[in-house]
């Protein structure tokens, strides 16, 4: 479970996150939608550590993220993330780019380590692809090596960062895929994405950000149904 | 006819000058690589203020003719300090600080090219700092600096020529002693410059042979 209570970051003066209260449970399907801005993606990029916050807390299973006191490498074994961009490790072939983490954060040996790398690379379609360096994929089929990545951690959690935002349209499809295969699995995860359709399929519940306050959060037939939040009445009009 | 004086124990002696300059290259690359990593990574690490001093002490290096360096060097350690030392250690010494001035930049140079969203990305998956400096950074920021570190060691091999002022014998000094000898400096040089050639052709060509293998990735 992850609980997110009153959470506050700020940019310098800009405040991008203004006290958020969430909680997630385990097998659910989150997505946060929101203009660019609203402080959606800071807040994945604050549930794994990567960025402090000012005050608040965030507590996944318990443990809070932001304690002195926290191993953060360890918690982020549990929750994985994907970026905008995929971040493919260029030097390395797209097995040893799903390797190198098992093998140096988990102690896989090299052997588990790659027969993991090889499923999950077969579970999101590149079985064909694992000695050739990311450099020769698309960036859907790069992104979607980001994600067996991640998925090759055994994370209890995974985060999602716009990760079709930087496609071609015509790419955006294979990787929502991916994410279709993963939510009907029961991972559970929070989606940030401008891919309204997709949110409605998938989630189960939809979270709208407005500059940094969460202003509506309900099942997708409430929230895109019956809006009630006039700054999301426009964002669904301008959207559709 | 061509005609020389040039015997084969000349070419013996042009050959020990050029294993003199090998050596002090290598000890001077190798000494001043090692440094430099350490300086580039605190460099890049602690951010431009707090390296400020030690930015202005690899600048000095950087900005003083090496001659002037040596000589000022020797003197330094003989002289003030009392040492008694040879002109060979000034030299490896003098030659591996300033090898790693530039090396620090390459350094910094490289690690500044590898994209922060890969290192977030490597964290993210768990990875310590050691963890992402050794696995990612690292092997990145070696093919961005290679070519300008490959260039950097031959720089240095040209120019440890200068380090015949603390009385080492190297291969320019060889040449020059033939040269007063047998009075035939263009015939000379140009076996000398062979000699630097033969040398540094190897390097060069291993350098692209690198550049190459890593561009297929």
């Amino acid at each position: 479970m992850i609980e997110i209570e009153n959470v506050r970051k700020s940019f310098g003066s800009l405040e991008v996150l203004k006290g958020i209260n969430l909680t997630v449970q385990k097998g659910e399907v989150l997505t946060v939608i929101g203009g660019s801005g609203s402080g959606k993606s800071t807040l994945l990029t604050c549930i794994n550590g990567l960025e402090p916050i000012d005050s608040g807390r965030i507590l996944v299973d318990g443990v809070e993220v932001h304690a002195k006191t926290t191993d953060l490498n360890k918690l982020r074994r549990k929750i994985g993330i994907v970026f905008q961009q995929w971040n493919a490790f260029p030097h390395l072939t797209v097995l040893e780019n799903v390797m190198l983490a098992q093998v140096k954060v988990l102690k896989r040996s090299k052997a588990e380590a790659e027969a993991e790398a090889v499923r999950q690379l077969n579970h999101v379609g590149l079985g064909d692809k694992l000695k050739v360096y990311p450099g020769r994929l698309s960036g859907g089929q790069q992104q979607r090596m980001a994600i067996a990545r991640a998925l090759a951690m055994s994370p209890d959690y995974m985060l999602f960062d716009e990760v079709t935002s930087a496609l071609d349209p015509q790419l955006v499809g294979e990787v929502l895929d991916t994410l279709r295969m993963l939510a009907s699995e029961g991972m559970t995860m929070i989606c940030v994405t401008h891919e309204m359709k997709f949110a409605r399929e998938v989630s189960d519940r939809v979270a709208f950000f407005h500059k940094g306050v969460m202003a509506e959060i309900a099942p997708p037939e409430d929230l895109f149904g019956a809006p009630k939040d006039p700054e999301l009445q426009k964002f669904l009009a301008a959207t559709h | 006819m061509f005609d020389t004086a040039l015997t084969a124990n000349d070419l013996m002696f042009l050959a020990k000058g050029a294993g003199m300059t090998l050596i002090v290259t290598a000890i001077s690359v190798v000494f001043g690589t090692i440094l430099g990593i350490i300086f580039g990574v605190i460099r890049y690490q602690v951010g431009p203020w707090w390296a400020a001093p030690l930015t202005f002490v690899l600048d000095i290096f950087r900005s003083i003719p090496l001659l002037i360096q040596l000589v000022l060097a020797n003197a330094f350690v003989t002289m003030v300090l009392g040492i008694r030392i040879s002109g060979f250690a000034v030299a490896c010494g003098v030659l591996s600080l300033y090898t790693a001035a530039y090396c620090a930049e390459i350094v910094r140079g490289g690690i500044e090219a590898v994209p922060q969203t890969l290192r977030r990305a490597a964290r993210s998956l768990g990875m310590t700092w050691g963890q992402d400096m050794r696995n990612i950074v690292l092997p990145l920021a070696t093919r961005v600096a290679l070519p300008s570190w490959i260039g950097l060691a031959l720089g240095v091999m040209k120019d440890s020529a200068l380090v015949y002022i603390v009385q080492v014998v190297e291969l320019l000094k060889s040449t020059q002693i033939l040269i007063t000898r047998l009075q035939e400096p263009l015939f000379l040089l140009l076996i000398c410059g062979l000699f630097y050639f033969l040398i540094s052709f190897p390097v060069a060509r291993f350098g692209g042979y690198l550049e190459k293998r890593w561009s297929n990735d």
